[in-house]
């Protein structure tokens, strides 16, 4: 941080890049999610009076996350005569105003993975696990999370507010999941993650400036997820592989953003996609993820998706398309993921290696299979596009 | 903190001697939890044909036969525990004997077991 910065940018700053770390802190050692955040910013306005007097502290989010614990226990001594609850507070967590600061630094990532697996908690529905992991974890604003999902703020914060009433009343724990428990739990996470990301990506309405933030919102978590589980120590290798496989893959498909749509708004397929205009930079990241996680040996759908959107990437022209690869790696999701659409895909695809004769023989024999009541209505069209 | 699980099942899709096996296993359960300090209550109930329903109209006992409505899984049971947290619920639920019939499996709503937090306004 250049010292010669005024104080308030210092702590303008500092509250950007460090606000959720404290935040994250203060739940675990509050247990109450606003009063967590009411310590929080009474610590960051507390430090834009002293600081100016008394300099800046060696270890500013030391600082803030002490002050905000004394912040705290403040607060629930003033309210405890009007709110019999608050003492329960003070009384089950004498932890609060005796933990040494140097054991609170040491767990700010485990702190921060519990604020992710807490609000991604499957007990909750999924709209509130979005709109708390935005909240809470990204640190947006109610009015910013419901534009994007256009919404009403009063909605938003209604959907909030009951979303915190069930983690306290049903116990839903802050902790990181035990080992057998990880795998699915960090599904639910990437989940939501995905989720965030096409809800940003799939954009369609008029507010897409402010839509398209969830996308760079859900990259940012799942840099965040990534660099979280490498600092601390769960054990979990493969799951691993899929927060490599699903950032790579919003990654490659974010690289394409600007030449998905026209002048109007409409669709434009990748074929006919201005590929000049890919950016380089996240196709580069993109496949070097993919190549990463391929190289764990264990690889699930996030990966094997990233990797068809890797061939696509890689080539500067639609006919230099390796299709007998994204054949392959389709062949490869339809065993971890037996759905029709990707089926539909996957003769899509063999349709461009072997030509539209052998393509359709493959979707017309899906045809004739199981009831596919959802694609059926795509199916003709397909075979249109295939060349029928 | 006290959960009440509830167990969900179609009561008709027992044989005899599942059922058999499931009260063996579920006794087993229970002593586990007692041994944790986590059990307070637990018991099978008989079929919903053996239940009555009581309503207050107008002041007199409406009295019928059966639950308040007709579905295709049946309250057949519940636990009662003490435990930290509701991930230590969830585990103790997925342990409750019956959950693991396959032909269950295609449908999120049978053979479910629910946990309700208990509310303290009565302590």
């Amino acid at each position: 941080m250049p010292p010669n910065l005024p104080v308030n940018k210092i702590v303008e700053q500092l509250y950007q890049t460090h606000s959720r770390q404290v935040y994250a802190t203060l739940v675990r050692l509050i247990g109450d999610f606003d009063l967590a955040e009411e310590a929080m910013h009474e610590a960051f306005a507390t430090a834009m009076e002293q600081w100016e007097a008394s300099g800046i502290p060696d270890n500013p989010t030391a600082w803030l996350i002490s002050t905000g614990r004394f912040k705290a226990i403040d607060m629930i001594r003033r309210r405890e005569r009007f709110d019999a609850s608050m003492q329960q507070i003070l009384a089950q967590r004498p932890s609060l105003s005796q933990t040494p600061i140097e054991s609170l630094l040491s767990e700010i990532p485990d702190d921060q993975l519990r604020l992710i697996f807490t609000c991604c908690h499957p007990s909750l529905a999924i709209e509130a696990q979005l709109a708390l992991t935005l909240r809470e974890v990204c640190g947006l604003t109610t009015e910013q999370v419901a534009a994007a999902f256009l919404i009403s703020p009063a909605t938003l914060a209604q959907r909030i507010v009951r979303a915190k009433a069930k983690i306290k009343t049903a116990g839903i724990p802050y902790e990181i999941p035990d080992i057998q428990q990880m795998p699915q739990r960090l599904d639910a996470v990437l989940h939501v993650i995905y989720l965030l990301f096409n809800e940003g990506y799939n954009a369609s309405s008029g507010e897409q400036v402010t839509t398209a933030a969830l996308s760079d919102e859900a990259i940012r978590l799942a840099n965040l997820l990534h660099d979280l589980l490498a600092q601390t120590d769960h054990g979990a290798t493969s799951p691993d592989a899929e927060v490599l496989g699903l950032l790579a893959l919003m990654l490659l498909h974010s690289s394409r953003r600007k030449t998905r749509t026209d002048e109007n708004g409409d669709i434009i397929l990748l074929e006919d996609q201005d590929r000049s205009q890919w950016d380089q930079t996240m196709i580069r990241r993109g496949i070097e993820l993919v190549e990463r996680a391929m190289a764990t040996g264990e690889v699930g759908s996030y990966t094997i998706q990233a990797g068809i959107a890797a061939e696509h990437a890689r080539a500067s022209d639609v006919s230099l398309t390796n299709w007998g690869q994204i054949v392959s790696l389709y062949d490869v999701l339809l065993q971890i993921q037996d759905s029709p659409v990707i089926a539909l895909n996957r003769a899509v695809a063999i349709a461009m290696r072997d030509g539209p004769e052998i393509g359709l023989t493959h979707i017309d024999a899906m045809a004739d299979q199981e009831p596919l009541s959802d694609i059926t209505c795509t199916m003709p069209l397909v075979r249109i596009s295939v060349g029928d | 903190m006290k959960y009440l699980l509830l167990i969900y099942a179609d009561e008709q899709s027992y044989t005899p001697q599942e059922r058999q096996a499931c009260y063996v296993e579920s006794t087993q359960l229970t002593h586990e939890l007692n041994e944790k300090g986590q059990y307070l209550g637990a018991s099978p109930l008989h079929p919903v044909a053996t239940a009555t329903s009581v309503r207050i109209r107008e002041g007199k006992r409406l009295i019928t036969d059966g639950p308040f409505a007709e579905t295709h899984e049946q309250l057949g049971g519940y636990y009662l525990i003490d435990v930290g947290d509701l991930d230590q619920a969830i585990e103790i639920a997925a342990k409750i004997p019956g959950a693991k019939k396959e032909r269950w499996k295609s449908d999120r709503y049978l053979n479910c077991r629910t946990c309700r937090p208990f509310s303290d306004v009565f302590e």
